[in-house]
C-alpha cells in the first residue's frame, strides 16, 4: 500500500466543555493513503460529519478537539500537525492542501457573487501573484473538467440547477489541486441519476489528477462501489475498517452487517432485508462497554461490560480491523 | 429592465391615487379655508374681498368638482400649491421650499450617519460574538425603545438651558441671515447638534441590532463555512460574504426609513423647535392652513413612494435573484 497524506490519530472532538460536553468522536484512528478513495459511513448522529470538520478545524461553536493529531504528509517536506497550525499557516493550509466538498450543494454558493468571482477568490488568496488572466483561464478549465459550460463562469448560483451547483463545488475544490478531497455527503441532495453522474465524473478526476478522497456518507451502498476502504462508525468511534469489496463479502461487526442488510443487491442472489432495531444511541449516555450492545442480535458475556479495542480480528485478512468481541484482537494496534 | 418599468407604473399609479385623496379629503372637513381665514381677521373682509379669496383658493362656486380637480391637476404640474393661511400672502411652495433644506439637513444626514454607523457596528458585534460589543447590546436595545421626542427633552433638561453651548430651540441664532458664510453654517450646525444627537442615539440602535442579528443568522450558512474552508482572509469571509448577504434586509428598511425622513420626526423639531418640514406641518394643524397641509402631506407621500423606488433599485443592484433575465 502506498505511503499514508493524512494520519488521523486519537482524535477527540467535543461538544461543550467540562461534564456537560458531549463527546462526538472518541478517539478515532484513521490513516487515508494517497491517491486511495476511503469511505466513511455510519448513521445520523455517529460523529462522522464531526470527523471531517474536527479534523480540518472547521468546527463551529460549541465544537471542540479535544485531543489527538491530524498529521498532513505533504508531497515534499516534513510531515504538520494539522492541529497545531497557526491561523495564517491554517489559512494556507486550507484548500491548497486539503479541500472540502459539503453536502449542502444548494447552499454551499454565495447566492450574491457570480460564479467566477467565488472560484477566483481562493485561487488569489492563495496564489497572490498571479495575474487576472490565468486565474480566469484556470476558472475556465476547472469548470469544463466537470462537464460545465465556460459562459457559466458569469452565472449567479441561483441560476445554476442543484447538480451543476455541486460540480462548480467540486471544480472549485479542486481549483488548487489539493492532495486531500473530504467529501461529506456530496450527493445527498441530489437525485440518483445525478449522483451517478457526479460519482463517475469524480471516479474519473481521481484518476486523473490522483488526489485522496474521504468519502462521507450514510449510503453504504454507494460506498460499496465507489470506494477502496471503508471504516465504519459508530457512536464516535470507528467499529469497522475494511477493503471494500471483504466488508460487503464478509462484514465482521453485528452494525456492519446490520447496514449492508439494509439496502437491497442489486445483483447476485436475493438478500433479506433486515435493517437494525433501535436507535442510535445518546451521545450524552453511551452505554458501557460496546455502544453497540444495545441494539446487537449478537450480544454475549463482555460486550455490556468492556470496550472492544480496534484491532485485526486475527484469524485471517491482515488488511483490516475491527472492534467486537466475537472477533478478538490477535494484537490490538499499537498506538 | 421590464421589471423596473412595472414598479414605476405601479408607484406612478400610487401616487396618482394618493394626490387625489390629498384632493378630495379636505373637501369632505366641514367648513373652507376662506371661512376660517374669515374667522382669522375677526369678520373684517369686504365681500369682494370674501369672492376674490374664493377665487383663489379654487373654491368659486361656478366650478363643479371635477373642474376643480382638472385645476389641481394643472396648478400641480405648476409647482402651485396655492397659499398659504398662516404666512398669507405666501405660497404654500415657497413655505415648503424654505422648511425642506432644514428637514433635509438634520434628518436626512443623521439617518444615513446613523445607518452607516448602526450597520457598522451590527456587523463587527455579529461577527465576533461575545466580545465587548455585546456588552452594548441591552443598552441599545433600551435605547430604540425610547421615542425620540422623549430623548430631546431629557436632553434639552440635562444639556440646554443658559449660558450652555446646546441652545434649546431654533436652527440658528435669531438674527443671522441664513446664507452660506461663515457667521451662519456653524451657526446652523450648533443649533443641530442636539437634535441631531438625540435622532442618532434612539435610530442607530434600530441598526445594530438588525444588523448583527442578520450577521449571526448569516454566519451560520452553509456558503460562510465554505469561504473559511477555502482558507480566505477572515476580512474577506467577513465583509464580501458575511455582511454582504446580511446587508440585504437592511438596505430595503433603510430605503423606508428615507421616506421618513419628510414626516417621520415631526416631535423632534416640535421639541427643538426646528424649523423644518414636521414643525411647519404643526403650525398648520394649529393654525387650520389646509392649503400648507395639503402640499406637505403631498411632500411625504412622494418621498415615501420615491424611497420605496429606491429601495427597490437597491435591491435589484444587492441581490441578483431579484433580477429576471
Amino acid at each position: 500500500m502506498s505511503d499514508p497524506v493524512l494520519e488521523i490519530r486519537g482524535l477527540r472532538v467535543d461538544y461543550g466543555h467540562g461534564d456537560a460536553a458531549v463527546h462526538a468522536v472518541r478517539d478515532v484512528d484513521l490513516t487515508l493513503h494517497r491517491g486511495e478513495v476511503l469511505g466513511l459511513a455510519g448513521e445520523s448522529g455517529s460523529g462522522k460529519s464531526t470527523l471531517a470538520y474536527g479534523l480540518t478545524r472547521l468546527l463551529p461553536p460549541p465544537g471542540v478537539v479535544a485531543g489527538g493529531q491530524v498529521i498532513y504528509h505533504p508531497v515534499d517536506g516534513p510531515p504538520v500537525d494539522v492541529l497545531a497550525l497557526s491561523p495564517a499557516q491554517l489559512r494556507a493550509f486550507r484548500w491548497a492542501e486539503t479541500s472540502i466538498v459539503f453536502q449542502g450543494a444548494m447552499n454551499s454558493l454565495n447566492p450574491v457573487h457570480r460564479v467566477s468571482t467565488q472560484l477566483l477568490d481562493v485561487i488569489k488568496a492563495h496564489e497572490p501573484k498571479s495575474t487576472a488572466a490565468a486565474r480566469r483561464a484556470r476558472a475556465r478549465d476547472l469548470l469544463r473538467l466537470v462537464g460545465i459550460a465556460a459562459d457559466r463562469l458569469d452565472s449567479y448560483p441561483h441560476q445554476l440547477s442543484g447538480g451543476m451547483r455541486q460540480r462548480v463545488m467540486i471544480a472549485m475544490a479542486l481549483a488548487l489541486e489539493p492532495q486531500v478531497v473530504i467529501m461529506d455527503e456530496p450527493t445527498t441532495a441530489l437525485d440518483v441519476v445525478m449522483q451517478r453522474q457526479i460519482l463517475g465524473q469524480l471516479a474519473e478526476l481521481r484518476e486523473r489528477l490522483g488526489f485522496a478522497v474521504l468519502f462521507i456518507t450514510h449510503d453504504l451502498s454507494l460506498l460499496v462501489e465507489f470506494s477502496d476502504r471503508i471504516a465504519i462508525m459508530y457512536g464516535g468511534r470507528i467499529v469497522e475498517e475494511a477493503p471494500a469489496a471483504q466488508l460487503y463479502r464478509r462484514a465482521l461487526h453485528p452494525y456492519t452487517d446490520g447496514l449492508l442488510h439494509s439496502f437491497p443487491a442489486l445483483r447476485g442472489p436475493r438478500r433479506e432485508l433486515t435493517g437494525i432495531p433501535g436507535s442510535p444511541p445518546d451521545l450524552r449516555a453511551m452505554p458501557d462497554g460496546c455502544a453497540f450492545h444495545p441494539r446487537c442480535p449478537k450480544a454475549f458475556g463482555p460486550c455490556d461490560k468492556e470496550l472492544p479495542p480496534l484491532g485485526p480480528p486475527g484469524d485471517e485478512d491482515p488488511g483490516r480491523t475491527v472492534a467486537c468481541w466475537l472477533h478478538p484482537a490477535a494484537a490490538p494496534l499499537p498506538r | 429592465m421590464r421589471f423596473l418599468l412595472q414598479r414605476v407604473a405601479f408607484y406612478l399609479f400610487t401616487a396618482w391615487a394618493a394626490i387625489t385623496l390629498n384632493f378630495f379629503i379636505p373637501r369632505l372637513v366641514p367648513g373652507d379655508p376662506v371661512q376660517s381665514l374669515i374667522s382669522r381677521n375677526q369678520g373684517r373682509i369686504s365681500a369682494d374681498a370674501v369672492q376674490s379669496l374664493r377665487v383663489l383658493f379654487g373654491l368659486d362656486k361656478n366650478e363643479n368638482v371635477w373642474e376643480q380637480y382638472l385645476d389641481y391637476w394643472r396648478q400641480l404640474f405648476h409647482g402651485d400649491l396655492g397659499l398659504s393661511f398662516t404666512f398669507f400672502p405666501t405660497p404654500v411652495s415657497t413655505v415648503i421650499g424654505d422648511s425642506l433644506p432644514w428637514t433635509v439637513g438634520l434628518v436626512g444626514i443623521t439617518t444615513i450617519v446613523s445607518f452607516l454607523l448602526g450597520t457598522a457596528l451590527g456587523v463587527g458585534a455579529g461577527w465576533r460574538r461575545g466580545s465587548w460589543i455585546d456588552g452594548l447590546l441591552p443598552a441599545t436595545t433600551f435605547l430604540s425603545s425610547i421615542p425620540y421626542f422623549w430623548l430631546g427633552l431629557v436632553a434639552i433638561a440635562l444639556f440646554a438651558g443658559p449660558g450652555s453651548f446646546f441652545p434649546s430651540s431654533g436652527g440658528y441664532e435669531p438674527g443671522l441671515v441664513p446664507a452660506f458664510d461663515q457667521y451662519f453654517i456653524p451657526s446652523a450646525i450648533q443649533h443641530s447638534i442636539l437634535p441631531a444627537a438625540t435622532i442618532l442615539v434612539s435610530s442607530m440602535s434600530g441598526w445594530i441590532l438588525s444588523m448583527r442579528n442578520m450577521m449571526v443568522t448569516v454566519s451560520s450558512e452553509d456558503y460562510i463555512t465554505v469561504a473559511h474552508a477555502k482558507g480566505l482572509s477572515e476580512r474577506r469571509v467577513a465583509l464580501s460574504y458575511a455582511a454582504r448577504n446580511a446587508l440585504l434586509p437592511n438596505v430595503s428598511g433603510f430605503a423606508l426609513s428615507l421616506g421618513f425622513i419628510v414626516g417621520g420626526t415631526l416631535l423632534v423639531e416640535i421639541v427643538f423647535s426646528y424649523p423644518g418640514l414636521g414643525y411647519q406641518l404643526f403650525q398648520a394643524v394649529g393654525a387650520k392652513d389646509y392649503p400648507l397641509m395639503q402640499g406637505i402631506f403631498l411632500i411625504i407621500t412622494i418621498s415615501v413612494l420615491v424611497a420605496n423606488l429606491l429601495a427597490d433599485v437597491a435591491y435589484l443592484l444587492l441581490d441578483p435573484r431579484t433580477r429576471k433575465s
